[in-house]
Formats: structure tokens, C-alpha cells, sequence
């Protein structure tokens, strides 16, 4: 029809189709994603933010596992465990033909403690045998440097890794031990690390001391004679066929291994490194999904919320466009460029940034755990649903604007909006308006007016609260963990553990060692506690009922005293077998006459750490048959005599560890410290992201929607001063508003982390300090303040006179 | 004029009420118009009479509450919205009061937005030598004065030959001297393209450009007359 439209002959006027490179509708959308760069921006980093949890949080869970299972395969992690007082080297061939077992291996492995220079504490060394003219069957160690020991050489020693680094100890130097109450200078010939002591903790501490505990492997031609071992083994491991029937497998080494002392075999689940890097796997997978989850759906949520806000100030714009006959679909499909831009700035920060963070993330594993693969490793998969999941979050937002506006006729989306229809609202109602200032009641009503606008801000906002409470609540839950482990429970100032069981003679000797001021013994008796078919290994911890230095304490931090009789169990433990106060359990020894009794559970603890069964010492010895034997002490010790009680533990001979919690302590909050600052850093970071995505985006919007009513006000005569205020007062309610809802969004979360994190190692004490509540809210109301001074500076710089001739 | 010219778009009882907030307003009641081929329509009326209603309609960009609108004989009241699109984009060219030009694209860019678009457009740089703006052409709408962001407007407008263009108020927003330039170029438009222009304004001396000149009040058509012949734009005065 056009055609035929009666043109006079014009030679200039010749047909246009565009220009081959791009037309005009696109470099309409470059310029303005340029215009809005700091709003786009502030949303790119939401994205960004969302993207990073998942690349960093999850890619570290998988780099973690893939290094586990290649490490383990690579050194023959053995299936199955069991430590035995004494058996002869004979016995071995009969573990390997048990049905089920693909191969076994034996060794000899002690506790002694080390003398080292600069260190007043003894050191506690884990003796362990290599053969000499082959590699371990299983658990094999892997070489750092230096080399295996030669067959027949007395003194040469391998040392783990994190102890060489800690002490700073290389092949050719000596470390000095007291083996069997005879002092040693070992020569080291290599440094290595092993599948076993990924997480090497000494026994009793909560975390690697690698200062004071190192892992010490020698030939056993060495080691024998010096524990009386020649010939013989104390630990056995196997290694399972793939049809074996684990539990057969235990009963059958169990019953082999029973006349030797057998202290009741265990599967991998229960050998400690592995149980502490499983757990922390497991929580990683909870927290490596939750957490990224959280993540993406603020940041889906915001996007929703700032584009759909975003493209309706564009209604004009779309409006003409459709005057000219551009398309809905065009017209939509332009506008969610929008979107997919910073969606698509987003993505790309956020995969940076997350292999950048997965690094350090990976960084802090490898001071804990000893896993020599262990490297980040980027997953595109990953990547890429992360990726659909925030483009389809932002072209739902988009698209609900979009289609919002394309819905109108072009003449009414042109026609600037209707004022908005204010009603006399609540405050009025109640009569609370007559109190405020003219700006208060437009910021009100305003508020008022788009109360699900307003609220879904504030939710965002929330978040960011959410987000810092969850942080912080992690730390005070560990923080609240350590005071009441070691303040409440562990009283004393030194523990010690004997190779042996000792008579309670021993006590005396104590009590007469340099500064000691209290001593009061322990037990502990390793014992299988069934309920019907449920059963579980674990050790009875012995201990006087009255004890000043060592008690059971509940989560509320109230003492527990122990019953006469009875155990009292963990309620992890107590969950685990389905028991409760009241009811009986089976108990078997695994030590000793190897006695079985029904024993009554008299009470069962909330406590944090480990699963534990309790029972009063003498009732103990009563159970066991066995009176009068310790495992160990507990001793109050005067501080200036500290270190020679130390010199004298050192050449005890029957002292097979020592521990101090307040080291323990010390230990910890210097690796907390280091921690801490990175993962507040980030905490704040993501919190703020989001505080500004929100606020931000919030006030500019605002700005761009009531521009001419605020430049109006100016040329009446307002302050810049007041018309920011009529702006931001806005933000600045909705933050307020956002503070409790994010207070209580945050504390909701933490009681799913306190589930989500709940293992057998530790459970998280469900303990917000007051200042979390503080600082979680300072912290974002500064993030909201930032974003409120940049649009300021926008508002301070409004051409007034250009506002005021443009309609929109 | 030659009102055995074809008809181009017809109008015939248009009514259209909307609500603004709580308030229901009649701004059409039973308007009938008629428009010719290369015909110059003059739509005189004070600010709130349905002119603007009225053009919305003829141009595609509102619906009528009743009545029905043909245009080449088809009935625009019943189109989809797939249609009215297409009606735009092929046959109908806009100019605003206020411009609405993209502030982000320069005056080329802000008329190939339109040529992008159509079917048989002329080179951007064409229609704006058309309205004079040669000189202007890689200027952003913020470095143009009102009248240069008018001719701006105009030459989007017709640079798709358009078979109606329709100008709500184009001068309204420029002072005479701008504003009579805009209407030159507009005049000029209609006598060398053929292009059936309507014009919408509240200056009655305008009236003397048209061909026919509608006079509009409270939705109604009060007045309607044929002038012999067309004044030319320097001989008018307000």
C-alpha cells in the first residue's frame, strides 16, 4: 500500500535499509547499559556474588573429593582397622584369608613423646613402622623429600610434613624422643605425608597442633625392640574385596584378633583423619549447596526486583517505540538486553572471581588437611547452570515490566503515568500524620502507597542482614564451643596420658611432681554399645564424679554431675542407639576380661563435642572388673613451675602424651585469627552487594521517577539538603524496616546451619553474641549510607531547568 | 482541495471514555471524520477538548470505546494488536509535542530507529535534509535547540513515507518564530510528498494552513469549514 503512495521523482531519495553493522535500536542499548553503567554494575555484582558462592563453595567440595579419592586409591587406604595389645607376625596370613579380605597389612605403632629444642611442652610423637625392604602394604606414605630408611639402620626416621615445616626440620637433622623411657636422637632422612594423618590431630586436642605433634615412622627392626614388638604387631588393617560384607569382616577379625587384646576393629568411617575430612566434606556438600542456593536466589530475586522497577521508568520510551510500529516482541527482547547484560557482566566476574576465591578457599583446606592433589579445579558445568539459573531470574524480572508496559496503548504508556492515586492511609487514619513534617508524610505515604514494592525492597535488604547474622553466628557458635570446652569442661591446666593402663599408685608420683596442686585421675575403656541392632563403638570416658578439673557440661553451660552409676551419653549418642534416660544398654569391653553387662543410662547431655558415653570412674572399675587402673591425669599446676613439670613428664617413661588446653586454645585462635579476617572480609562483601543492589538501584530509580517533582521542589525553594532527604528517607525506611525482618530471616537460617552442620566430630551451639545482632545491622545500614551519598551526589548535580522541560 | 480525492481514513462515530484515578472522562462523543489522499488537516481546540484522543485513535495508538475507524477499508476498531503494529510501523508517521526523541541516539540514529524498521524508508540522511538539518545530523537531542529536535521528530516521522503523518501540537512546545519554521517544513512535506498530514493544535491561525480545519470542544466536532485555498506559512501570524 505504501508504494503507492504518489512520490515526486527525488534521485536523493533512495531506499535505506539499515546499516549493515548495527542499527539504530541496538546502539540505543550500548549507550544507555553505558548511561546506567553504576546500576547495571551494582547489579552485575549480584549476580556476580551468586555465581562466585557456587563456582567457589561447590567447586571446592568437588576439587576436595576428587583429591580424597585419588589420594586414598593412590596409597592404599585401608577399609577396615584394628589395634590389638600383641600378636605374632604369624597372625598376619590369617587376617588375609579371611573371606572378604583383598589384602592386609600389619604393623607396630606407639605414642612417645619428644624432646624438642624450644619447646618447654613435650611434643607427643606417633611412632609408626615401616617395613624395611618394601613399601606398607597399605596406607602407604608418600616422600616430600629426602628418602625411605635403609634396612637395618637404628636411628633413621621419617617425619610427616606438617611437622617438619612446623619445627622446620629437614632430612639430616635429629629429633630427640623418649622411647620407652629412653631418650633417642633419631635421624631424620625424610619428610612424608600419609593417606591416615590427612588431619592430624594429637590425641585428645580438637585440631592439628603441628608444632607438638608430629608423625615419626622408623624400620621395624628399629621400633620392635623398643616396645618389645619384635616379631609381633598392634594394629592391623585390611583392605576389603569388592563383594566383602564389612560386617562380617569386623566380626571376623574381632574373633581372630580377641585373644591378642583385639580393642574391637572399625570400619574407615571411624579412623579419625578420615572421619574429620569426611565430616567436613559432608558439611561442605550441605553448606556448598545451601549456601550458593541462598546466594543465587537473592541475586534472582533482586534482579527481578531492580529490572522490573528499572524498566518500568522506561514506559515512555516503549511507548514510542511501539508508535512507530516496532513489536511487542522487539520492543521486549530490547529490553531484556537490559538483563541479559549485566546478567552477562555478572556471570563473567563471578566465574573469575569465583576460581580466584575457590584458590584461597582451597588455600585454607591445605593448612588443615594434608592432601597432596589438592588443587581448585573449575567446573563449567557448574558454571554454566549457575548461569541459566541468574538468566532465567533476570528475564522473569525483565519480562514482567516488559510486559507490563508493552500491554498499555502506546497513547497511554506516552501519557506521563496518572499521579498516582493517594488515599488517606493507616497514618492518617490514626491521626499520626498531624505530627509530621510535610516530608515525612510524602516519604509515608509513599512507602504506604507501594507497600509491596517497599516490602519486597526490604526483603532484599533483609538478606544482606541475614547474610552478616549467619556469619557471624558461625563464629560465635565455634567461639562460644571453645570457651565452654576449654574454661568450662577442660579445667585442668595439664593432662596426661599413659602408655598403659597404670595402677592408681601412680597417683602419688603425680602429686609429687614440681607445681602439681590437683590431680585427679581418668579412665578410659573402649566398648561396644548395642541396643537391639544398633550398635556402636566408642570409649567410656571414666572420670570422678566429683572432679573439679574435668566436668560433664550441658549446652546451657550448667554442670552435670555424674550419677553413681550409670552412663550418661551424648545426646548425639544417645539419638544414634534410640535410648533415653532410663533405658539399658548393652555394654561389651573391648579390653581387658572383655566383660558384658546391661548398664542403665542414668542421663544424657546436650554437649558439642564428639560422642561420648560418661560414666563415674569407680562405677567404671566395678564394670570392668579391673580396680584401680588409670588411663591418665588431670593436673592443676602452678604457672611458675610449669616448665619444669614438663622437663620431669618428659623422662617419664610411662607418659605417652601431654596436653595443655590453654595451648589447645591458643592454637586455635591463631588459626582462627588468620581465618577469620578473610571470611569476614567476604561476608561483608557479599552483604554490602547486596545492601547496594538493593538501596542503590532503589534511589535512582526514585531519582528518574520523581525527578521533575523533586526539581520542582528545588525551584520552590528547597534545600538540596531537604529534597534529599524526601529521596532517601525512603531507602532509609526501608533499610530500618529490613534490619529486624534480616535479624530474624538470619536466626531462622543459623537454626538450619545448626541441623544442616550436626556431625558426630562436633555440633554447632546455636549462640548469637550481641554483637552480631550490632554489627550485622551496622554493617549494612553503611552499605545503604554509601549508596544514599552516590545518588546524593547525583541529586546535588541535577540540571533543574532540563528536568523541568522534558517530560519524562 | 479535491474531495473526490480517495478516502483515506474514515472515522465514523468514535467515542472513547476513560478513568483517570476515580474520574471517568468523556474525551470523544460520536466524533465522524473523514480524510483524503494528500490531504492537510487543521484539528483546532483548547488543551483537554479529545484532539490529542482523537489523533491517538487515528493513529493506531489507542483503541475507541465505540465506534469504528477504516481505514483502506479495513476497520481498525476490530485489528489486533499485531495489526495496529503493523498499521504504524507501514503507514502512519508521528510527530510529538514534545519530540520524544531517544536522548541516546543522535538525530541519524533517531531517525533510522523508524527506517530500521519499515519497508520502502528513505535514507535517514535524506529526510533530515528534507527538514534542513543537514548540518546536524551526528548531534545527540541534548546539543539541538527545541526547534532542531522538532525537524528532528518530523523527519523520523515521514523518512518511512508514511501514508498519514500525524503531529500532536508540533509547535507546541517553540516559540513563533521556531515554530513557523517547523510548520514550513511540515507544509512543505505535505505539498511535495503527497503525504495526508493532520495537524493537531490550540492556535487558531493555524487553521489557515489546512485544507480542512476541524474545531473540537469537550469531544465534540463544533465546527468544521474548507479553506479555497491554503494560506502560506509566512503570511500567518500569532
Amino acid at each position: 500500500m505504501l508504494n503507492a503512495i504518489t512520490m515526486p521523482p527525488a534521485p536523493a531519495l533512495t531506499a535505506w535499509n539499515g546499516d549493515a553493522g548495527m542499527n539504530a535500536l541496538n546502539r540505543k542499548l550500548l549507550r544507555e547499559l553505558w548511561h546506567l553503567k553504576s546500576q547495571m554494575l551494582s547489579i552485575a555484582l549480584v549476580v556476580a556474588t551468586g555465581i562466585m558462592t557456587v563456582v567457589t563453595m561447590r567447586g571446592s567440595y568437588e576439587s576436595l573429593v576428587i583429591a580424597q579419592q585419588d589420594y586414598y586409591q593412590q596409597t592404599r587406604f585401608a577399609d577396615v582397622w584394628v589395634s590389638l595389645r600383641r600378636a605374632p607376625q604369624t597372625l598376619r596370613q590369617q587376617i588375609s584369608n579371611l573371606p572378604g579380605v583383598a589384602l592386609a597389612d600389619t604393623r607396630i605403632g606407639f605414642m612417645a613423646t619428644l624432646d624438642l629444642e624450644g619447646l618447654d611442652a613435650p611434643a607427643i610423637g606417633r611412632f609408626i613402622s615401616l617395613p624395611e625392604n618394601a613399601r606398607p602394604v597399605l596406607n602407604d606414605i608418600q616422600l616430600r623429600r629426602g628418602r625411605y630408611i635403609e634396612p637395618g639402620a637404628p636411628d633413621e626416621v621419617i617425619i610427616s610434613e606438617k611437622f617438619a615445616v612446623a619445627r622446620a626440620l629437614r632430612p639430616g637433622d635429629s629429633v630427640r624422643a623418649i622411647i620407652n623411657g629412653r631418650a633417642r636422637d633419631l635421624e631424620i632422612v625424610g619428610v612424608a605425608i600419609s593417606p591416615e594423618h590427612i588431619y592430624a590431630m594429637p590425641p585428645g586436642s580438637l585440631m592439628p597442633e603441628d608444632s607438638r605433634y608430629g608423625i615419626l615412622w622408623m624400620g621395624e627392626r628399629a621400633l620392635g625392640p623398643a616396645y618389645d614388638m619384635e616379631g609381633a604387631f598392634n594394629e592391623a588393617f585390611v583392605k576389603l574385596s569388592p563383594e566383602a560384607d564389612t560386617l562380617a569382616v569386623i566380626d571376623g577379625l574381632n574373633t581372630l584378633l580377641q585373644p591378642y587384646g583385639g580393642f574391637g576393629a572399625y570400619t574407615r568411617r571411624d579412623q579419625p583423619s578420615h572421619m574429620i575430612l569426611q565430616g567436613e566434606l559432608d558439611q561442605n556438600r550441605v553448606m556448598g549447596t545451601a549456601i550458593p542456593a541462598v546466594f543465587l536466589g537473592v541475586a534472582v530475586f533482586l534482579l527481578h526486583l531492580v529490572l522490573s522497577r528499572l524498566i518500568s521508568t522506561q514506559r515512555g520510551e516503549i511507548a514510542v517505540l511501539k508508535a512507530f510500529g516496532y513489536h511487542n516482541a522487539e520492543v521486549g527482547l530490547h529490553f531484556l538486553m537490559f538483563a541479559l547484560g549485566a546478567v552477562v557482566v555478572g556471570i563473567v566476574l563471578g566465574a573469575a572471581g569465583g576460581a580466584w576465591l575457590g584458590r584461597a578457599y582451597i588455600g585454607i583446606y591445605q593448612q588443615f588437611f594434608d592432601l597432596p592433589g589438592l588443587q581448585y579445579a573449575m567446573n563449567w558445568q557448574l558454571v554454566l547452570i549457575a548461569s541459566m539459573v541468574s538468566l532465567l531470574g533476570a528475564c522473569t524480572g525483565a519480562m514482567n515490566a516488559v510486559m507490563k508496559a508493552v500491554r498499555l496503548p502506546p497513547a497511554e504508556a506516552m501519557r506521563p503515568e496518572p499521579p498516582a492515586s493517594f488515599q488517606p492511609g493507616l497514618m492518617e487514619r490514626i491521626g499520626f500524620a498531624k505530627f509530621l513534617p510535610s516530608a515525612g508524610r510524602m516519604i509515608l505515604r509513599n512507602v504506604e502507597r507501594k507497600a509491596l514494592q517497599s516490602f519486597m525492597s526490604s526483603l532484599g535488604v533483609a538478606f544482606s542482614v541475614a547474610i552478616l547474622v549467619i556469619g557471624f553466628f558461625m563464629f560465635d557458635g565455634v567461639r562460644f564451643l571453645m570457651d565452654l570446652q576449654f574454661r568450662e569442661i577442660q579445667r585442668e591446666d595439664v593432662s596426661v596420658n599413659f602408655h598403659q593402663h597404670q595402677s592408681d599408685r601412680v597417683m602419688h608420683e603425680l602429686w609429687r611432681l614440681p607445681g602439681v596442686t590437683r590431680v585427679e585421675p581418668f579412665r578410659n575403656v573402649p566398648v561396644r554399645l548395642s541396643n537391639g541392632h544398633l550398635y556402636r563403638d566408642s570409649g567410656i570416658q571414666g572420670m570422678q564424679a566429683d572432679g573439679k578439673l574435668r566436668r560433664v557440661v550441658s549446652s546451657h553451660v550448667l554442670t552435670y554431675p555424674l550419677p553413681a552409676d550409670g552412663l550418661v551419653l551424648s545426646r548425639m549418642l544417645a539419638q544414634r542407639l534410640e535410648v533415653n534416660t532410663g533405658d539399658w544398654l548393652h555394654v561389651q569391653l573391648l579390653e581387658g576380661q572383655r566383660h558384658q553387662r546391661q548398664v542403665q543410662v542414668t542421663g544424657v547431655v546436650d554437649d558439642f563435642m564428639g560422642v561420648t558415653a560418661y560414666m563415674d570412674i569407680q562405677a567404671l572399675h566395678q564394670l570392668s572388673g579391673e580396680q584401680g587402673l588409670i588411663s591418665g591425669a588431670y593436673l592443676s599446676v602452678t604457672q611458675d613451675e610449669r616448665s619444669r613439670l614438663y622437663q620431669t613428664l618428659k623422662n617419664m617413661p610411662m607418659v605417652a602424651g601431654v596436653a595443655s588446653p590453654a595451648d589447645m586454645l591458643a592454637s586455635f585462635d591463631t588459626q582462627m585469627a588468620q581465618n577469620i579476617f578473610i571470611s569476614v572480609g567476604f561476608l561483608v562483601g557479599f552483604a554490602s552487594v547486596i545492601a547496594v543492589g538493593v538501596i542503590y538501584n532503589g534511589a535512582r530509580i526514585a531519582l528518574s521517577e520523581r525527578g521533575r517533582e523533586l526539581a520542582s521542589l528545588r525551584v520552590m525553594g528547597f534545600h538540596r539538603r531537604e529534597v534529599a532527604i524526601l529521596l532517601l528517607g525512603e531507602q532509609a525506611l526501608i533499610t530500618l524496616f529490613a534490619i529486624p525482618m534480616g535479624w530474624v530471616i538470619g536466626y531462622s537460617m543459623a537454626w538450619l546451619v545448626v541441623q544442616g552442620m550436626a556431625t558426630d566430630m562436633f555440633r554447632i551451639p546455636y549462640v548469637l553474641n550481641p554483637q552480631t545482632w550490632l554489627y550485622s545491622a551496622l554493617i549494612t545500614v553503611a552499605a545503604a549510607l554509601a549508596s544514599g551519598i552516590a545518588v546524593r551526589r547525583r541529586l546535588d548535580h541535577f540540571d533543574l531547568i532540563s528536568v523541568l522541560k522534558t517530560r519524562e | 482541495m479535491n474531495t473526490s480525492a480517495e478516502v483515506i481514513l474514515q472515522a465514523e462515530k468514535l467515542c472513547k471514555v476513560y478513568s483517570m484515578g476515580d474520574i471517568v472522562v468523556n474525551a470523544l462523543k460520536e466524533v465522524d471524520l473523514t480524510l483524503h489522499r494528500g490531504e492537510l488537516l487543521v484539528l483546532l481546540g483548547a488543551s483537554g477538548s479529545g484532539k490529542s484522543t482523537l489523533l491517538n485513535i487515528l493513529g493506531g495508538l489507542d483503541v475507541p470505546s465505540t465506534g469504528r475507524l477504516l481505514y483502506a477499508n479495513k476497520d481498525l476498531t476490530q485489528a489486533s494488536d499485531h495489526e495496529l503494529t503493523l498499521y504504524r510501523r507501514e503507514h502512519v508517521g508521528f510527530v510529538f509535542q514534545f519530540y520524544n526523541l531517544v536522548s541516546s541516539l543522535t538525530a541519524r540514529e533517531n531517525v533510522a530507529l523508524v527506517t530500521d524498521i519499515a519497508l520502502n524508508p528513505m535514507k535517514p540522511e535524506d529526510a533530515l535534509a528534507l527538514v534542513g538539518l543537514s548540518s546536524r545530523i551526528d548531534h545527540f537531542p541534548s546539543q539541538l535547540s527545541g526547534g532542531e529536535q522538532q525537524r528532528v521528530a518530523i523527519a523520523r516521522a515521514i523518512a518511512k513515507r508514511p501514508d498519514i503523518l500525524l503531529c500532536d501540537e508540533p509547535t507546541g512546545a517553540l516559540d513563533a518564530k521556531t515554530g513557523k519554521l517547523v510548520l514550513s517544513v511540515l507544509d512543505q512535506v505535505n505539498r511535495e510528498t503527497g503525504t495526508t498530514t493532520a495537524i493537531i493544535t490550540h492556535n487558531a491561525a493555524i487553521g489557515a494552513l489546512g485544507d480542512t480545519v476541524l474545531r473540537m470542544s469537550s469531544g465534540e466536532i463544533v465546527e468544521r469549514y474548507h479553506n479555497a485555498t491554503r494560506a502560506s506559512v509566512d503570511s500567518v501570524e500569532w
